[in-house]
């Protein structure tokens, strides 16, 4: 390798000659070197925090940046677009936020909870928030993940502190979420914490275990008042509109004796008067008349008729003289 | 000879260059955002305290930095298990509060570093926090809203329409945790510390009391359970006798409208009868005579015996003619 290097008379043995621009060289490749170890890419949902020597002095956007090398400038990535999640008395495996859950020991703790008239309630919640000021969120809390989970929690337990344990359980969940919310970014507001909460959802809210069952209780009473109340219902309308319809079928009915009625008299005056009209021509003859007529029709009928003579004097003897069927001659 | 002067020169040179940067490593120091700076002289703060950040100097060897915290620094309290509230309920309190170092030079003299720091705070919001438990009814610490009014779910009210309500309290959390923080923000500020805030995270019933919540929690559903029972029994038995109001309205009113159109109907046969029948003394004489005939062929049949005598007019000529011819 020597050979080819031309070494100059005066040199000292073994010690080789290099070009005189091979320090040159050495010095703008290294500058170039170390001015490329500067450069840094920025992702898309996160902003580079630059400090020199420890100076916050600009806040990078995503893309390829650069900063001074040689821990003369350091850049903190901060994930402002992401949203992060917490969650409280429980945990979804697998999270990339170190805060986002407590370990499994604490979950019983968090989620009791003492409400207003002094019951028990078991709630959990998680709350979804993001940074929105890079420069708080680095520069003004230590440890922002955990305050704000003392944050949550505690506010979580002010707002169920003022409601009754069946507006925690039922009614008032929409409620307790928008209060909590409010008043959770209220105390991050004033810690300057550079967080945005987005927003906070309440998940299982249950009451005690031990008092579950009589909370299923007073569902299952519910359910048999509901039924008492339906088969008392069922028999009301099983009976009132038939009655209703029998009765309007009796007034029907009455409506048609009434027609008849009237109708039948009317058709006996006519009848009596037409009658009337030849009576008064002939009175005697038309008396006789009908008498005969209805003698005729109705003497046929009887099994026994007794004639008596006008002069004898008495039933008997004429009885004694026949027998028992004495009408029969 | 040259060579040897060229060589302590160089050698100059470098022990001078070597020098150069130990005074300035030693004189030159970064500090961060989230730092504050004490400069101390043989363990005496020299100079007022660097509260900005950035590349600073100071006097090499002799003066040392301490650097300090200037974020606001947590502080979680111990879980005490068992605390006294006035009413004499025992509760379980865990708190929390924020601070941060407002002195460097006193928190620097009076603590030295944050562990000691720990422990004050512990000292001072434990104690101020235990009083405050003991000076106040559980409802006190519980609720924080005076007059909130809940709302009532009708379906769980008990059998006298109790429940669902809030009672009245004095002060309510934030006043409690706010005598809290009053009482200690004073003395931790000898201290060089501001506290900036406590707050309870949690307030649980010991153990203890936890069974007899359990066993009121389970009364009170009980007794919302009878309620629904009793109303349900209650309600079925009205609905029951609306049933038979309803029937026997339905019928009486239905008799009486049948009774009306019947006795209208009567009462407008009758008159039509008179109007015919009392026309005239004939129509009234021959009334008479058809309405007997009609009434002997109703009321005679087979088994009827009739008597009849020669005398009657049916059967005067069986005897003799002579009689009418007489």
């Amino acid at each position: 390798m020597t050979k080819h290097i031309r070494v100059p008379r005066n040199a000292p043995r073994g010690q080789v000659h290099l070009p005189a621009w091979l320090p040159t060289l050495a010095v703008v490749v290294a500058g170039v070197l170390i001015l490329l170890s500067g450069l840094y890419s920025v992702p898309q949902d996160e902003v580079g925090v630059v400090q020199r020597f420890g100076k916050l002095v600009r806040i990078e956007e995503p893309g390829l940046q650069w900063c001074v090398p040689f821990g003369v400038e350091k850049v903190s990535p901060v994930a402002v677009e992401r949203q992060l999640k917490q969650e409280f008395g429980f945990g979804t495996p697998g999270a990339r936020n170190p805060t986002q859950y407590s370990p499994r020991d604490q979950w019983e703790l968090e989620t009791t909870m003492v409400t207003g008239d002094l019951n028990m309630a078991l709630v959990e919640w998680i709350i979804q928030y993001r940074v929105k000021d890079p420069e708080l969120f680095l520069f003004r809390v230590r440890n922002p993940g955990e305050t704000l989970r003392d944050v949550s929690e505690s506010v979580m337990r002010e707002v169920v502190g003022d409601r009754t344990v069946d507006e925690v359980l039922t009614g008032g969940r929409q409620e307790i979420v928008s209060v909590a919310l409010e008043r959770m970014q209220e105390v991050v507001d004033k810690y300057n914490m550079g967080l945005r909460i987005d927003q906070v959802q309440l998940k299982n809210v249950n009451p005690p275990k031990p008092v579950h069952a009589s909370f299923d209780e007073v569902n299952e009473a519910k359910q048999e008042r509901e039924k008492l109340i339906n088969i008392a219902r069922g028999e009301y309308n099983k009976a009132v509109p038939r009655a209703r319809g029998e009765a309007d079928q009796k007034i029907q009915e009455a409506e048609g004796y009434a027609i008849q009625r009237v109708n039948e008299a009317m058709g006996d005056t006519n009848r009596f008067n037409a009658i009337l009209v030849e009576y008064l021509k002939a009175p005697e003859v038309t008396k006789r008349r009908l008498y005969l007529e209805t003698m005729a029709s109705v003497l046929p009928r009887l099994k026994s008729k007794v004639i008596l003579d006008a002069d004898a004097n008495s039933v008997l003897p004429l009885l004694q003289l026949d027998g028992q069927e004495g009408g029969r001659r | 000879m040259k060579q040897l002067t060229k060589k302590l020169g160089k050698g100059v040179v470098a022990a001078l260059v070597i020098v150069v940067l130990l005074v300035l490593s030693g004189s030159l120091f970064r500090v961060d955002e989230t730092e504050q700076v004490i400069i101390t002289q043989f363990g005496k703060p020299v100079r007022k305290p660097i509260v900005t950040a950035g590349l600073k100097l100071k006097v090499p060897f002799i003066q040392k930095v301490n650097r300090f915290d200037r974020r606001v620094l947590e502080w979680d309290g111990m879980t005490y298990d068992d605390l006294p509230t006035k009413d004499k309920l025992f509760i379980v309190v865990d708190t929390f509060g924020r601070w941060q170092i407002a002195d460097p030079l006193q928190y620097f003299r009076r603590l030295r570093d944050e562990r000691s720091a720990q422990s004050r705070l512990e000292d001072i919001l434990g104690s101020e926090t235990r009083n405050a438990i003991a000076k106040h009814e559980l409802l006190e610490i519980i609720r924080t809203s005076k007059d909130r009014e809940p709302v009532v779910d009708e379906d769980l009210l008990g059998i006298d329409g109790r429940g669902g309500t809030l009672l009245p309290i004095q002060k309510g959390r934030t006043k409690v945790e706010r005598e809290i923080f009053d009482a200690a923000a004073v003395k931790l500020k000898e201290f060089g510390i501001e506290l900036l805030d406590i707050r309870f995270k949690r307030i649980n019933y010991n153990e203890s009391v936890r069974r007899k919540i359990y066993d009121r929690m389970i009364s009170e559903r009980q007794q919302i359970a009878e309620r629904h029972r009793s109303e349900g029994a209650g309600e079925a038995a009205k609905i029951l006798g609306e049933k038979e109001r309803d029937l026997r309205e339905i019928e009486s009113t239905a008799y009486k409208k049948i009774q009306e159109i019947r006795g209208g109907a009567d009462a407008k046969a009758t008159e039509i009868y008179a109007s015919a029948y009392n026309q005239s003394k004939e129509a009234v004489e021959l009334y008479e005579f058809i309405k007997s005939l009609e009434t002997y062929e109703e009321a005679v049949d087979e088994k009827t015996t009739l008597i009849l005598s020669t005398d009657s007019d049916l059967f005067r000529y069986l005897k003799t003619l002579e009689k009418k011819g007489e």
